[in-house]
């Protein structure tokens, strides 16, 4: 299935004529509606940003959050990237996004490819073996024996290894190798060339789409790690920044909060803990408007596929 | 309620249905392993981390059945192979303790809430983003409300406090109006509405992805015939548009039913202390607490093979449900 755009794309487009022109109550309504939508999302976004870019002054006089911004002051971010906590797991963050989206990205293509041929030898069985695990989560104190029991706490590769394959990617790739025609396949391999070839050369080219959607969905989940952190990390110094986030922001909740705290002597200051809420989002606001156009076409492509 | 997985829908366990190539049988075992290696190379990578850290863990489910004693041995391996075997005796234990009703409790309040106040929303949204006529009205409105679902769920919390929390905007601004202000983040009574105010702020825009796919492909002939026949457009909406939903809704309510006893793990654990474990201990919050918090491993394993066992006979009788009301569910049987 592709999906088809229903109307032509471009601002104007026109209402079949059968179709009865809306009246001025659910037109308005709806903009109303509308407006309210991205407001709930964006104005929490504009606070924080807004918050962690001002002084403390102007933090002061509004009583805490700011939505009107007056001038410009980056001391927050100049404190929390001087060093410490927050600096020190922005690099752990970015160190376990770069190796498990790279790790992950690997594990996933090659098994969509290999599990792309049915009638390829035991391709029914290991098909249903990988599937299985979407069905069947994986068990929370087995699995934290598991990955102790492997010697992997407190290093990296406890974030990044378990997840590094999602069936529901490897269903979404793996349903677009199989939308590439079988001709172009089929006349690579008469001309020689190997499944390794085939999908470096034909199958990878044709693929980017899908891969820059799945990187995303793997980039974004080990960026966002948190509760693994919290199993198999207990030295403050390897901390990725979602716990140090839960530190600083959460941990004012409650006298005391899952896990035990980092040790985080003072309270920090409206505008720093925003500055690490702006810090933590940065990364996805920014790469996430590239990918999302691919999001229709590479996700529903793969998996509505009919 | 775990977004993305739900796309997958009808296809999953046979997506390879359409593209069956004949297979050959007469090339012997020697021969299909000579031309396929390189496919199973591939496979394999994939193969060695489920086994170790889906398949292992799964097995290793039989610790629930053991007076399991992490200390017995150097490592989890030794301590399992030196635990003594009990049979069902933490089952009786967990079925006898009060704090895992609760538990079980909350967490059915929690879906039966959100399946009224959620699930239709996306659903909803998808209507009305779909006949938005400017496209690229549609397209802006639709990045905005697809970004939420890919913060974590610490930062949605973070933003929550920010504006619902103690020292947040609208207590900011209540005590400024002279107003005391309310804390909705430590209120035990709505955490409820709490919770899922906020999945519904981090997945009800991602939600839409499904469901606008399935309007794509209705026929946009019935309509025009419909509007032919006089039907107006509530009409047009109730037998037109809701019965092109239909199966999809009903995969994903056969899912959220399979998933009835997770709500979303992390989204608890960050919230439960602040809140209470009154109101905020859920079946998978119950599983941490007394398992890896506390080294009663056997234990947290028998609730969470609790857990995992009700959620598959839940998921097998909606999906046969679901058969016997004609619809074709998550699979069925080819």
């Amino acid at each position: 299935m592709t999906v088809s755009i229903r109307r032509p794309s471009g601002a104007r487009a026109r209402r079949p004529a059968w179709e009865e022109p809306p009246t001025p109550v659910g037109q308005g309504l709806k903009a109303v509606l509308l407006t309210l939508l991205v407001l709930g999302v964006l104005f929490p976004l504009w606070v924080v940003l807004v918050t962690s870019l001002s002084s403390r002054q102007t933090i002061a006089d509004a009583g805490g959050l700011v939505v009107v911004p007056k001038g410009i002051d980056t001391s927050a971010y100049q404190t929390i990237l001087a060093g410490g906590a927050v600096t020190r797991a922005l690099w752990i963050s970015t160190l376990v996004t770069v190796c498990g989206t790279l790790v992950a990205l690997t594990v996933t293509v090659l098994a969509a490819y290999g599990l792309s041929r049915p009638g390829s030898l035991g391709h029914r069985w290991l098909l249903a073996y990988f599937l299985i695990p979407f069905l069947v989560y994986p068990p929370l104190v087995p699995r934290y024996l598991v990955v102790t029991g492997l010697g992997l706490k407190d290093t990296i590769w406890a974030l990044v290894l378990p997840p590094a394959i999602s069936v529901f990617n490897l269903v979404v790739v793996r349903g677009f190798f199989q939308g590439i025609p079988q001709e172009l396949l089929d006349s690579a391999r008469i001309d020689g060339a190997s499944d390794f070839r085939t999908l470096g050369r034909i199958v990878l080219p044709l693929s980017r789409a899908v891969i820059a959607v799945v990187g995303l969905f793997y980039a974004v989940s080990y960026w966002n790690v948190w509760f693994d952190a919290l199993l198999f990390i207990d030295r403050n110094d390897m901390y990725p920044i979602q716990r140090v986030l839960q530190s600083y922001l959460l941990a004012g909740q409650a006298p005391h909060t899952a896990g035990g705290t980092t040790g985080v002597s003072m309270p920090p200051t409206e505008a720093i803990k925003m500055a690490v809420v702006v810090l933590t989002v940065a990364p996805i606001v920014a790469v996430y408007p590239f990918v999302q156009r691919h999001f229709i076409k590479g996700v529903l492509i793969g998996a509505v596929k009919g | 309620m775990s977004g993305p997985a739900v796309v997958v829908g009808p296809e999953r366990t046979r997506p390879d249905a359409p593209a069956r190539v004949p297979r050959r049988r007469r090339v012997p075992l020697a021969g299909r392993l000579r031309r396929d290696w390189q496919l199973l190379a591939m496979v394999a990578p994939g193969f060695g981390i489920l086994l170790v850290f889906s398949y292992l863990p799964i097995a290793g489910n039989v610790i629930a059945f053991q007076d399991y004693n992490p200390y017995l041995g150097d490592n989890p391996w030794a301590a399992f192979t030196h635990s003594n075997w009990i049979g069902f005796g933490q089952f009786q234990l967990l079925f006898d303790d009060p704090a895992f009703w609760d538990a079980f409790r909350n967490t059915l309040a929690i879906t039966a809430f959100q399946l009224v106040f959620f699930f239709p929303l996306p659903i909803l949204l998808a209507v009305m983003l779909h006949n938005l006529l400017s496209s690229r009205l549609r397209g802006f409105v639709q990045t905005v409300v697809y970004l939420p679902h890919f913060f974590s769920w610490v930062l949605v919390i973070s933003f929550f406090v920010a504006m619902l929390g103690g020292a947040g905007l609208l207590a900011q601004t209540m005590r400024e109006a002279g107003m005391q202000p309310w804390n909705v983040m430590t209120n035990p009574d709505t955490f409820i509405v709490l919770v899922t105010a906020e999945a519904v702020w981090k997945d009800v825009g991602w939600g839409t992805i499904v469901f606008l796919a399935a309007l794509s492909t209705i026929d946009q002939n019935l309509y025009e015939a419909a509007a032919a026949d006089g039907a107006g457009r509530w009409r047009r909406l109730w037998h037109i548009t809701l019965p092109g939903l239909r199966p999809v809704i009903v995969l994903l309510l056969i899912l959220r039913l399979g998933d009835a006893l997770s709500v979303g793990f992390e989204q608890f654990l960050l919230q439960r202390d602040a809140v209470g474990r009154q109101a905020a201990e859920v079946l998978d919050t119950f599983v941490y607490h007394f398992s890896i918090a506390t080294g009663n491993y056997g234990y947290g394993a028998a609730a969470g093979l609790f857990k995992a066992v009700v959620g598959l006979v839940l998921i097998l009788a909606a999906n046969r449900v679901a058969h016997l009301l004609g619809e074709r569910g998550i699979y069925s049987k080819s």
